[in-house]
C-alpha cells in the first residue's frame, strides 16, 4: 500500500503520478490521506489499480476513470465516475449531483443517497445507488443501467432513450417518456449480477422497473405537450 | 378580366416568404427546421473599410517583404500550445452533420496549410484524427462519444458551451442522418430524431465551469491547450468569465454562424453579430489584461480573406470558418440541379443540410451522394480556398504596412454606417466619430 498525503495542493502530484504508471505496474494499491474535499482525485486513470481515498472529495472524483478502482470513504461532490469507461468507483457516503454523468461503462457504486441527476446521459455504465436519488435522475440515459434501492425524485428518466432503470422504493414521479415496464426474467437476471457485483444485497424481486415509451424518438406535431 | 398590377400592393409585415411559411406551419405543426446560418440583414465586416498606407504611413512590399501569419494558442496554462501556421482554422463541424469524406478532406487540407481543425458533437472520426495534424477535440453538453484517450490524443480541447446559430439550444441530428456508424458512436438508436442536451450534465455556472477545466486539465497532465465556445449573446461577460474559468483560448460565434440544423426561428432571432461581439470580446479582455494572453477566435459569417484582416483589426487572435469551408467543398454550386429541385430549393439558396440529402455530397450519411466529392478533391478545394484567404489578408496587411497580421489594429478601420461604427468601435469613415463614445 502506497500512501500519499495530499493536505494543501498536491492533487496535481497524485495525479501525475497515477497517470505516470506503466502498464504492468507493481504499485497497485493506493491509499490517499487528506483529501479535504478537494477536487479532480484521481481523474482519469487508465490502470487496474486500486485507489482508497480517506476522507471527503470535492467534484470529478475518479472522473472518465478507466480500468481502476476507486473507493472513497466520505462523502463526495458533482459528478463523481463522470464519463466512467471501465472499472469501478465507489463512494461509501453520500454523492452529490450528477453522478456517473455521460458513463460509457464500468459501474459506479454510491452506499448513501444521491442528489440529483444521478446517471445523467448514461451511456452504458452501471450506476447503484442504496439509498435514493433526486429529481432528474437518469435525464436523458441512453444506454447502462441505473439502480436505485431507496426512492427516486421527481422527474425519473425524462427523455429517455435506451436506459434501464430499477427502483426499489416509491417514485415521484416519473419524467416525459418514461414508463414502468415488465420486469421479465432476462431483467432479474441482469438486476441480480448487477446486484451482486455491487455488493449490495436485495432481492431484485422487490424492484420495479422503468424504462422508455419510445413515444418521443421522433419529432411530431402532437407530441408538443411532452416537450 | 386581368389584374392591374397597381392594384397589387405587397405588404411589409406579411412577406411572400412569412405568408409561405404560416401556411407550412399550418399544414405541418412543426417549426422550421434548417442548416445554414442566419439568411437577414445585419451589419457585417462589409460595413467596415481598411485604411491603407499612404503619406502617413509606409506599405510593405507586396510580393516581396514578408508578412508573418502564425499565431501561438493556449500560452496561458497548456504545456503544450500550439502554433498555427494561418490564423484561419476549421470550426467545429459535427461527424453526423458531415460525412466522413468532408471530415477527411477537411483534416487533409488543415495538415496541409499547417492550421487546425476541430471535431464535433458526435465525437472524433477516426478519419479526421488521422488527416489532421492539429485537432481540436470539443467537450459537448451531449457528451457523445466523449472519451479520455481521444482527450488525450487531441492537440486542444474546447469545452462548448454555445453556438452563434444557436445560443441557449442544443444540438440536432434527424433521423435521416443517423446511420449505423453515427448512431453507434452516439449510443443512440438508428433512425431517431436525436436533440443534444442544451447544458452540460455535470455542471452550471461560472465556478463549476472553472472545476470542469481543472478536471480536462488533470486527466490531460495540463498539456492541452483548453478553448471555451461561447455563442455571442452577453459576450463582454461570458468573454471575462471563461477568463477567470482558467480558459487558454475563447471561441466566438456570432449569430450568422452556420448550423447543421436548428430551428429557423433561433437562428435569426438569437444572439448577436459578430461585429459587436467580437468589439465586446476584445474590451473584456483588454480590461482584464488578458488581451493577446488568451487567444480569441472569432467566427460566424467569414469569408474572405479581407473579413479575416478585419477581424484580426479589431482584435482577433484568429478566426475559425464553418459555412465558408463547405461552401469551398462544394456547397450550393450549381451542379446536380435535379437534386436540389428534388429539396424544393435552388443552388444560392440551399439550406437544407438536415435533409442529408446534400446535393453536392457535403452534409450527408448516404455513400452515393458522397461519392460525388472524395477526400482528396475535397482537400485540393479547401487548401485553394485557404491560401487565397491567407494571401488576401497579407496582401491588406502590407497595404497597411504590418510585417505580421497581428499588428492590424482598430487605428486600420474606419466603418461605412453608423451602426458598424457603433458596434465595431471603430469611426464612421471622414469622422472621428464613434457612437456610444463621448459625449454623444
Ligand atoms: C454543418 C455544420 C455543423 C456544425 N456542427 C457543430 C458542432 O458539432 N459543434 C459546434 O460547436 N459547432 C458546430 N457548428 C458551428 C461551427 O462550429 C461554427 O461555429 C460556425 O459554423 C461558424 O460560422 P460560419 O458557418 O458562418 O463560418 C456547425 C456548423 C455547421 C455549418
Ligand atoms: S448544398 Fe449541401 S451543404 Fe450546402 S446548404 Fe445544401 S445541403 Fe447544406
Amino acid at each position: 500500500m502506497i500512501d500519499v498525503d495530499i493536505a494543501g495542493t498536491q492533487v496535481r502530484a497524485l495525479n501525475q503520478r497515477l497517470h505516470a504508471l506503466p502498464k504492468d505496474t507493481n504499485e497497485r494499491a493506493w491509499r490517499v490521506l487528506n483529501p479535504m474535499g478537494a477536487h479532480s482525485i484521481a481523474a482519469g486513470l487508465t490502470q487496474p489499480i486500486e485507489v482508497r481515498v480517506e476522507g471527503h472529495v470535492g467534484y470529478y472524483c475518479a472522473g472518465m476513470n478507466k480500468e481502476a478502482t476507486v473507493v472513497v470513504e466520505g462523502h463526495c461532490g458533482w459528478g463523481f465516475g463522470e464519463n466512467i469507461m471501465s472499472g469501478l468507483v465507489r463512494v461509501t457516503g453520500n454523492a452529490s449531483q450528477a453522478v456517473g454523468a455521460s458513463g460509457h461503462g464500468g459501474m459506479v457504486i454510491v452506499d448513501g443517497d444521491a442528489g440529483a441527476r444521478c446517471a445523467i446521459g448514461l451511456k452504458g455504465a452501471d450506476i447503484v445507488v442504496g439509498g435514493s436519488v433526486g429529481h432528474f435522475s437518469a435525464f436523458m440515459a441512453q444506454a447502462g443501467s441505473l439502480v436505485v434501492l431507496g426512492d427516486a425524485g421527481d422527474n425519473l428518466g425524462d427523455s429517455l432513450y435506451e436506459a434501464r432503470l430499477y427502483v426499489r422504493g416509491s417514485v415521484a414521479s416519473l419524467g416525459a417518456d418514461c414508463v414502468e415496464k415488465k420486469m421479465t426474467p432476462h431483467h432479474l437476471q441482469k438486476l441480480e449480477r448487477i446486484l451482486a457485483k455491487a455488493g449490495m444485497t436485495a432481492d431484485p424481486k422487490s424492484f420495479r422497473r422503468y424504462g422508455s415509451a419510445r413515444k418521443l424518438y421522433n419529432f411530431h406535431a402532437d407530441h408538443a405537450d411532452a416537450y | 378580366m386581368t389584374v392591374d398590377p397597381r392594384n397589387l400592393r405587397p405588404s411589409a409585415s406579411f412577406t411572400p416568404h412569412h405568408i409561405a411559411e404560416i401556411h407550412r406551419a399550418a399544414d405541418e405543426g412543426i417549426y422550421e427546421i434548417r442548416g445554414f446560418g442566419a439568411k437577414r440583414r445585419m451589419p457585417t465586416f462589409d460595413d467596415l473599410v481598411l485604411l491603407g498606407a499612404s503619406v502617413s504611413r509606409y506599405p510593405l512590399e507586396g510580393y516581396r517583404e514578408t508578412c508573418g501569419t502564425n499565431v501561438v494558442i493556449g500560452g496561458r496554462f497548456a504545456k503544450k500550445p500550439i502554433e498555427i501556421k494561418i490564423p484561419i482554422t476549421i470550426a467545429g463541424m459535427s461527424f453526423g452533420a458531415l460525412g466522413v469524406n468532408v471530415k477527411e478532406a477537411i483534416g487533409k487540407a488543415c495538415t496541409a496549410m499547417g492550421t487546425s481543425s476541430t471535431t464535433g458533437d458526435g465525437g472524433m472520426c477516426e478519419e479526421e484524427r488521422q488527416a489532421s495534424k492539429l485537432l481540436v477535440y470539443q467537450v459537448l453538453p451531449s457528451r457523445y462519444g466523449l472519451n479520455p484517450d481521444d482527450l488525450r490524443r487531441a492537440d486542444a480541447i474546447e469545452v462548448v458551451i454555445g453556438q452563434g446559430a444557436k445560443p441557449g439550444g442544443g444540438g440536432m441530428l434527424l433521423g435521416q442522418k443517423i446511420s449505423p456508424r453515427i448512431a453507434k458512436m452516439r449510443t443512440l438508436p438508428e433512425g431517431i430524431d436525436q436533440r443534444s442536451a442544451s447544458r452540460h450534465p455535470d455542471w452550471t455556472g461560472p465556478d463549476d465551469l472553472t472545476i470542469k477545466i481543472e478536471e480536462l486539465r488533470e486527466i490531460t497532465d495540463w498539456e492541452k491547450p483548453i478553448y471555451v465556445k461561447v455563442g455571442a449573446t452577453r459576450t463582454y461577460y461570458d468573454t471575462q468569465l471563461a477568463v477567470k474559468a482558467g480558459a487558454d483560448a475563447i471561441v466566438l460565434d456570432g449569430m450568422q454562424g452556420g448550423t447543421g440544423a436548428t430551428q429557423d426561428v433561433f437562428i435569426e432571432n438569437v444572439g448577436i453579430p459578430t461585429l459587436p461581439a467580437l468589439r465586446l470580446a476584445v474590451q473584456a479582455l483588454q480590461e482584464l489584461d488578458m488581451h493577446r494572453k488568451v487567444q480569441l477566435i472569432i467566427s460566424g459569417g467569414i469569408r474572405t480573406g479581407a473579413d479575416v484582416a478585419k477581424a484580426l483589426a479589431m482584435g482577433a487572435d484568429a478566426v475559425s470558418i464553418g459555412t465558408s469551408a463547405l461552401i469551398a467543398l462544394g456547397c450550393n454550386k450549381p451542379v446536380h440541379l435535379e437534386d436540389y429541385e428534388a429539396l424544393g430549393t435552388a443552388p444560392g439558396y440551399c439550406h437544407h443540410c438536415h435533409t442529408g440529402r446534400c446535393p453536392v455530397g457535403v452534409t450527408t450519411q448516404d455513400p452515393k451522394l458522397q461519392e460525388r466529392l472524395t477526400a482528396d478533391h475535397g482537400a485540393r478545394l479547401l487548401r485553394n480556398y485557404l491560401s487565397v484567404m491567407t494571401l488576401e489578408l497579407q496582401t491588406m496587411a502590407r497595404a497597411c504596412g504590418k510585417n505580421h497580421v497581428l499588428n492590424l489594429e482598430p487605428e486600420d478601420l474606419v466603418a461605412l454606417t453608423v451602426e458598424a461604427a457603433a458596434m465595431a468601435g471603430v469611426p464612421l469613415a471622414g469622422t472621428n466619430w464613434i457612437p456610444g463614445r463621448g459625449t454623444y
